[in-house]
């Protein structure tokens, strides 16, 4: 597991939680810090990808594990 | 930022299952940088009052999946019982908890966060009678010019 800065766990949520929690704490943290983000909602994959694409933050990190989904995404 | 795009939607619907779009769409939008307003107008209002009571109706709405596979063997008229639309609207938000998917409440909150711009139409409002006091905060009020002001330079533009 790489390092990261702030820990978001959005498990349980669904469409458009994960995305708009992710959101809220990008905005809180600095340029080139990384969030990582706990997600249950299977949609969130495909999500976070078209989320970083049109934000510029770089998805740095997407795998599932047990169920759960794991991003890593680095403020631009 | 003037080349933040733009995104303007029309809320026309009332009903629980109908107020999810226009919110999840605004709401992610502004997520993903964009400028977005709402104009909402006719039966869209209800998803401006404080106390929201949306009610979701499985009358004369055949695609509505129903607990049990009664949607397979219920009769049509079955669905106009009186109660049907309560327990139906309960069922709903009770499955809605326990997916995860966000309150409208919650929803309209976050849009709200995200200065998603909400514009009631003037016109509704007088035909129905509706006292503003029972509207959220933050509404603008306007009309059909209102509207194409910004959605003539919206990128995506939806009626829901």
């Amino acid at each position: 597991m790489a390092n990261f800065d702030t820990e978001l766990d959005a498990s349980g949520l669904n469409c458009p939680l994960p995305i708009l929690r992710a959101k809220k704490s990008l905005a809180g943290m600095e340029a080139g810090q990384v969030l990582h983000i706990i997600a249950t909602d299977p949609g969130s994959v495909k999500d976070f990808e078209a989320f970083s694409k049109q934000t510029g933050n770089e998805l740095m990190e997407s795998k599932e594990e047990g169920g759960k989904f794991f991003f890593l995404i680095k403020k631009s | 930022m003037s080349d933040e795009k733009k995104l303007a939607i029309i809320a026309t619907k009332g009903t629980l299952d109908w107020a999810y779009p226009p919110f999840i769409l605004a709401s992610t939008a502004a997520a993903l940088g964009y400028q977005v307003q709402i104009f909402f107008t006719f039966y869209g209002l209800q998803l401006l009052k404080k106390n929201l009571a949306l009610k979701v109706s499985p009358l004369g709405n055949p695609g509505m999946p129903m607990p049990m596979g009664m949607d397979k063997w219920f009769p049509v008229l079955g669905t106009a019982i009186p109660g049907m639309q309560a327990i139906m609207t309960t069922m709903m938000k009770n499955k809605m908890k326990s997916k995860g998917v966000a309150s409208v409440d919650e929803l309209r909150d976050l849009c709200g966060e995200a200065e998603v711009k909400m514009i009631a139409c003037q016109m509704t409002v007088d035909l129905f009678d509706m006292p503003p006091s029972e509207f959220v905060d933050g509404l603008e009020f306007g009309g059909a010019a209102t509207f194409f002001e910004f959605a003539g330079e919206a990128d995506i533009t939806l009626y829901i």
